[in-house]
């Protein structure tokens, strides 16, 4: 499952990052790494980008960058 | 040893209170929001302590130091070459372990750094509850905690600065240990040492975990400064494959998680968390800013508020200064020789085109000052990101940006902006292909110095579909506008840079005031600094080619044959009054140079005590003079009265006759001329095309010069009816072309300065010049010789053509882009 399925509202946890280079990075940079629990809050009004916590913070992202988020769900 | 200046690096994630840090050390005024990534520019400022200059460079806000993007590169060889005595770290107390991520990449480079754990208010009302001493030993560094925003904690972070600057023997920061990679970095270090001029100019272990990551300005370092360079990056590639056979992760991800990992372990030793966290104000508000119904409406109403205080009242407030800069021109007139009769002395006319041409840009100034203050708002409490996140999706389907959206506000999205603030704006879009777009579509957007001409239109040939008209014109440039954005970027645009979204959603913050006033005093300054000097450059420039080379000899001759006339017979009508002798040679001059005066100080005259002292000022000034103006029941006086009026206004009509040839003459005037084969397909004729010309220098310039072209000839009557009146063949399908060519007019100059600073191009520069021409011609031609050939009529071309615009925008909008992510 990636993170792009994932409705608002439900938790999951990040299981693997399926992309390198900028992406890749970018993603851990910003905080997405194996092993965090995260929360998806909300999608944006014309459903893209989505809005998610992670640990104490928000990030958005579209959704074409979190399908390279594998999670399971909790 | 002591040194004198000791220079201080300024490190930090977005959105933890950097810019705040800087200030209050240096007392510099700096740009603070709360825009992730705002900060691109190095700042430099410095402040005094134990004898010592310590000098603060800002470094770009980056969440890590990868070779990945300008800000990270900008940062770390900065830190690497310019070798820093102290690094301060800012950090967000509430947001420990995501900061010790970079905090520990900086620790590797091996300059002392000093913690300084800043919004601890922030982290109070949170329940988080930060072990300073403990952090301090786990990290082996100086760490400060600070509310730096009120000032709690800054003394006690200027001494760790000064303590830590003059220890450099002994920091000795806790190493990160990279479990399972460590055997692989010892390798590659082991490589790396040997007397080469890397050693002792850079960190070897910090080089060898950045070449383990892959990192390209790790590698081009190494091909560059060491003998054995081939070698050693076989050896790093064999290594990091084998590390990726034997734990199945990349290097890359494998150094990132484990920092994680070493970080979490700290937070928990350190970090109490007395309550669970619950949502916070923001969280709540964010319900409804980013509410699927809700959040459209908000956003709609805050750039209609941001319009409706900025563009409308801050032109109300030009009523007040418009005034002063009135002043300031008739003072100018006031110092500089006298028109003659019918010459008017070249340093006058000059000096009051320039100083005409400045205040016409001045007077944008209230505007500009609400306008950037609201901005200033917006940004620090936290909405841009908000806006970015809502529109997002919308703009990403033209090639745009979630970010584009507040520069394609100031540009001008529906009606009345500016392109020099929004081609300024776009300075914090991350994803260079959007940036581009961005700039170039803005000037399209309808700035307010094109709406003159519209409304000037509309008047004449559209009046009896006003409303339709400007509903028209105001939507028609974000028709046009996103589907070239579109356009480019699927073709010139197709292989720029493009970057990921993500993006924090910081806290919501109240902005300060002085942060507030601040930026909106150093953005209207920094217009006038930038943009002022420039156009005033250009204004001398237009003034020749509308000046010279100036009316022929022969003409001279004529003119003055007519002025003779004119005067003659003034003086035969007069000749049996006492005044014959006082009006002789140079009087008659003076006369009309206190006639004229008179009537503008008149003018300017509210109520009769002011008049009154008018007159008694003007009598004193010169009794004959006075009696002709005012003559009262004095018949020899009412009989000059009346024959000098018909002579003021025998010149006035000589000095217009004279402007206007010597418009017709100039060089503007036979390039208008000249291009009329090229213009006559979109209904253009030298006219037209002469004040689209001057419109380069700044578009109000059009009306102006429209307003000299179609000379006035009854006093008084409008630059409506004039240009009514001369342009009998004129069709509102004439007009149409010409609003939409305005539409596609190309960047001012003022803008065009801004593009080459925000592109660095000058190839871009003169891009942004050229397409919106050829692009306006085909428009208006379309509009002109294409609505002639179907017999359409002004409203119903408006229609045809607007639905093609939103057909084209529906349409673009669905081709996908090339894609961002692989």
């Amino acid at each position: 499952m990636t993170l792009d399925n994932i409705k608002p509202g439900s938790e999951c946890l990040i299981k693997k990052l399926t992309v390198s280079g900028r992406l890749g990075q970018r993603l851990v940079d910003m905080g997405v790494y194996p092993g965090l629990r995260l929360k998806v809050i909300r999608n944006a009004p014309l459903e893209d980008p989505m809005e998610v916590e992670l640990d104490g913070y928000y990030i958005t992202l579209r959704h074409k960058e979190a399908k390279f988020v594998e999670v399971k769900r909790l | 040893m002591r040194k004198k200046k000791v220079l201080v690096a300024l490190a930090g994630q977005p959105n933890c209170g950097k810019s705040t840090v800087f200030n209050a050390l240096t007392g510099a005024s700096q740009h603070v929001a709360n825009y992730p990534g705002v900060t691109v520019e190095k700042m430099t400022g410095s402040y005094k302590d134990d004898g010592r200059k310590m000098e603060v460079v800002d470094l770009p806000g980056t969440y890590s130091l990868t070779s990945y993007s300008p800000e990270e590169r900008v940062s770390r060889d900065f830190l690497l070459q310019e070798n820093p005595s102290v690094v301060v770290n800012v950090a967000d107390a509430s947001n420990l372990k995501r900061n010790l991520y970079l905090t520990f990449q900086l620790l590797e480079m091996e300059i002392p750094v000093v913690l300084d754990l800043n919004m601890m208010d922030v982290a109070e009302r949170r329940n988080i509850n930060v072990d300073v001493k403990e952090l301090s030993n786990q990290l082996g560094t100086l760490v400060v905690p600070t509310v730096i925003k009120t000032g709690r904690g800054k003394k006690k972070l200027v001494k760790a600065i000064t303590a830590a600057s003059r220890s450099e023997q002994s920091f000795k920061p806790v190493p990160i240990d990279y479990g399972h990679m460590e055997p692989f970095l010892r390798k590659i270090k082991a490589k790396l040492s040997g007397k080469t001029e890397l050693n002792g100019n850079y960190p070897l272990r910090w080089l060898s975990v950045k070449l383990m990551e892959g990192d390209s300005e790790a590698q081009n370092l190494i091909s560059k400064s060491h003998p054995d360079a081939v070698e050693i990056l076989e050896c790093v590639e064999k290594q990091r494959h084998a590390f990726e056979a034997e734990h199945n992760e990349a290097p890359e991800r494998y150094v990132a998680f484990r920092r994680y990992q070493i970080a979490e372990t700290i937070t928990k030793s350190c970090v109490r968390i007395k309550t669970a966290s619950s949502t916070t104000l923001s969280d709540k508000a964010d319900r409804l800013i980013c509410n699927r119904y809700l959040g459209p409406v908000i956003l709609i109403g805050i750039i209609y508020l941001l319009y409706y205080l900025s563009i409308v009242q801050g032109y109300n407030i030009t009523n007040y200064t418009w005034p002063i800069l009135a002043k300031i021109r008739s003072l100018t007139e006031s110092i500089l020789p006298n028109p003659g009769f019918i010459e008017e002395p070249l340093i006058r006319s000059l000096s009051l085109w320039f100083v005409d041409s400045i205040n016409a840009l001045l007077n944008y100034i209230p505007i500009f000052f609400i306008l950037f203050g609201l901005i200033a708002i917006l940004e620090d409490s936290g909405y841009m990101p908000r806006m970015a996140f809502i529109l997002d999706r919308l703009f990403q389907r033209f090639g745009l940006h979630g970010q584009s959206t507040l520069a394609m506000v100031l540009g001008g999205i529906y009606v009345g902006g500016c392109a020099v603030p929004g081609v300024m704006a776009t300075k914090g879009i991350p994803d260079e292909r959007s940036r581009l777009a961005t700039i170039l579509i803005i000037p399209l957007l309808n700035c307010l110095a094109k709406v003159p001409l519209y409304v000037l239109l509309i008047n004449i040939y559209f009046s009896g579909h006003k409303g339709l008209a400007m509903f028209f014109i105001s939507s028609i440039s974000l028709l046009i506008a996103l589907p070239v954005a579109k356009i480019l970027t699927l073709t010139l645009l197709k292989n720029k840079e493009t970057a990921p979204f993500i993006m924090e959603m910081p806290p919501y913050h109240i902005p300060t005031i002085r942060g507030v006033l601040g930026r909106a005093v150093e953005r209207v300054w920094l217009f006038i600094r930038k943009i002022i000097t420039i156009v005033a450059v250009i204004a001398v420039v237009i003034f020749v080619l509308l000046q010279f080379p100036g009316i022929s000899l022969e003409r001279k001759a004529h003119y003055t044959k007519e002025k003779e006339q004119a005067t003659a017979k003034f003086y035969n009508r007069i000749k049996e009054t006492q005044y014959t002798g006082q009006l002789r040679g140079e009087n008659l001059m003076a006369l009309v140079l206190y006639w004229d005066a008179y009537k503008n100080a008149k003018m300017q005259a509210r109520g009769k005590e002011a008049v009154a002292t008018i007159n008694e000022k003007f009598k004193e000034r010169n009794t004959h003079f006075f009696k002709i103006v005012q003559p009262g029941k004095d018949k020899a006086a009412k009989k000059v009265n009346k024959a000098f009026r018909k002579l003021f206004k025998a010149r006035k009509k000589l000095l217009r006759e004279i402007k206007k040839e010597k418009i017709d003459n100039s060089f503007l005037g036979r390039l208008g001329r000249d291009m009329e084969p090229f213009t006559k397909w979109a209904g253009f004729n030298w006219r037209i095309n002469v004040s689209l010309l001057s419109a380069f220098a700044a578009k109000e310039s059009s009306v102006a010069t429209l307003g000299a072209l179609y000379q006035q000839e009854e006093e008084g009557e409008t630059l409506e009816k004039r240009m009514k009146k001369g342009e009998a063949g004129f069709t509102p399908l004439h007009a149409l072309a010409l609003m939409l060519f305005m539409v596609l007019y190309p960047p001012c100059i003022a803008t065009t300065i801004m593009v080459k600073l925000q592109t660095g191009s000058f190839k871009w520069m003169f891009f942004s010049m050229g397409y919106p021409i050829v692009l306006g011609l085909i428009v208006a031609s379309l509009i002109f010789t294409g609505g002639n050939a179907l017999g359409l009529n002004g409203p119903q071309a408006m229609i045809v053509f607007y639905m093609m615009a939103l057909a084209t925008t529906v349409a673009t909008g669905f081709i996908n882009n090339k894609s961002e992510t692989t």
